[in-house]
């Protein structure tokens, strides 16, 4: 099927901007962006809101976020599969293998990190900042927008963590999306399909992306948190 | 700046048999006093006295166990009007991320203040205590001294009608703390109430109009500071003055 040593393919494919290999790595940006875009826009007030309010049953929502960040992406992908199929409550929606359902799929994957770190970011700085931010007249409610903007670099660590986590599963997507060519295939289940196809270069080329975006989102967690370290204190 | 006088409905403070209990401990033990329109009253006391626990609880940061604590006209602690005239500078600021300038601003904003009046006085407030080089510096970066400052520029710029200042100069060094010294006269000499705490003897001597002396929870003296320190009426009082551990 293929000749030649598959390293060059894929360094071919990648600097010759193959079509395909374009096609599959936008629209893995383009799902795994919007839904941590999504779990950021939840996440974060709700993350602040459990940390500023005592209500009943707190420490169990706090626990089940925390369990949550360890969900299993497939796990999370069968239950939107279950929601989005023909037969489920949301299955007139007729989402199923669209990136639409990818999205809500990984949306349910980095939610639950963005959630708990924000909670445990804004806990730790409302301990510091309570007395201060009553004294000078903000409400609890008032305080939450303060807070997450103060906590605003060690929060984007989080974020960054997510999409690394949005962009690396492959189980959540692949149920949900179907893998279809050209239409909800991304770059881990196009990786995962092509290397059992014996394509090599294809799957190596997309593994060469899919790390050099790891090692960014790394990169530019770690610049963020050290620059402002230096500059705001 | 308006500094049109505001009518008088915020003082006397009058606190009537507090108690404040935690843990099952009284920290604060039957409190009673009464803070008139005017002066600069400082509460001494060696540690945990209940000094910093008194202020919080008539500053509204917490509620008490037991007793009343009333504003002028029987206003409660809790009442908005009551809470947007009073202002706490605290031993260590909590300063936000983000530009001195916009510290002042934000508890202005806060108050539902205009943008445009909000910059204008924080300016003003920050220029009144020589920060205003610093207005885009990243308040966080500031010095020990510089950050206490900006704390009472802060509090300057609400134009309270009451100042809490918990042992504002005890992380600073003598030309900062001279520096507080100084904001404590200008504010008392705009006519605002000045409550503060402090284990400084010397700044209390140079500072108190009348002397609050708590320990071990309970309110041992409350007179003029001529007097306190002079002819004190307690032995714990006299022990502390002369710098002996009391407990």
């Amino acid at each position: 099927m293929v000749d030649g040593n598959p390293f060059a393919k894929a360094l071919e494919l990648i600097l010759g901007l193959d079509q395909v290999l374009v096609g599959i790595v936008t629209l893995s940006l383009q799902v795994s962006l919007t839904a941590v875009l999504t779990a950021a826009l939840l996440g974060l007030p709700i993350g602040a809101a459990v940390a500023l309010y005592r209500f009943p049953g707190r420490a169990l929502v706090v626990t089940v976020l925390n369990a949550l960040m360890g969900l299993p992406p497939v796990v999370a992908g069968l239950a939107v599969y279950l929601l989005l199929s023909r037969a489920g409550p949301l299955g007139s929606w007729g989402l199923l293998f669209t990136p639409t359902a990818m999205v809500i799929a990984q949306t349910m994957l980095v939610f639950p990190i963005i959630a708990a770190l924000s909670r445990q970011v804004v806990e730790d700085l409302w301990e510091e900042y309570r007395e201060q931010l009553q004294s000078l007249g903000a409400s609890r409610l008032r305080a939450i927008p303060t807070l997450l903007w103060d906590a605003r670099f060690s929060l984007l660590t989080g974020v960054l963590a997510g999409f690394g986590r949005a962009s690396a599963e492959v189980g959540a997507v692949l149920i949900v999306g179907g893998n279809i060519d050209g239409v909800t295939r991304v770059m881990t289940t196009a990786i995962a399909l092509e290397t059992s196809k014996g394509n090599l270069p294809l799957a190596l080329g997309l593994g060469i992306v899919l790390l050099f975006l790891v090692a960014m989102v790394n990169a530019t967690a770690f610049l963020i948190g050290e620059g402002a370290k230096r500059r705001l204190g | 700046m308006n500094d049109k006088p505001l009518p008088e409905t915020l003082l006397p403070l009058e606190v009537d048999g507090v108690s404040f209990r935690h843990r099952g401990q009284t920290l604060l033990d039957d409190v009673s006093l009464r803070l008139g329109h005017s002066g600069k009253t400082v509460i001494m006391g060696p540690n945990g006295a209940g000094k910093s626990l008194l202020m919080r609880l008539c500053h509204g940061l917490l509620s008490p166990s037991a007793g009343s604590i009333r504003w002028a006209d029987g206003k409660a602690a809790s009442d908005p009007d009551v809470r947007g005239r009073q202002a706490m500078v605290f031993q260590r600021p909590v300063l936000l991320r983000r530009s001195a300038l916009s510290n002042i601003r934000y508890p202005l904003a806060l108050r539902g203040m205009r943008r445009q009046q909000r910059t204008q006085r924080a300016l003003d407030a920050l220029r009144h205590f020589g920060l205003a080089e610093l207005a885009d510096r990243p308040a966080r970066v500031l010095s020990g001294g510089e950050q206490q400052r900006l704390a009472l520029a802060r509090a300057w710029a609400l134009q309270p009608r009451i100042l809490f200042l918990d042992e504002p100069t005890s992380a600073l060094d003598p030309a900062a703390t001279k520096a507080v010294e100084d904001a404590v006269r200008a504010f008392h000499a705009k006519g605002t109430r000045i409550v503060m705490n402090t284990h400084d003897l010397g700044q209390a001597r140079r500072l108190a109009d009348d002397v609050l002396f708590l320990c071990r929870g309970r309110v041992l003296e409350h007179t003029p500071a001529g007097r306190f320190f002079d002819t004190p009426s307690t032995p714990e009082a006299a022990a502390f003055i002369r710098g002996e551990l009391v407990w």
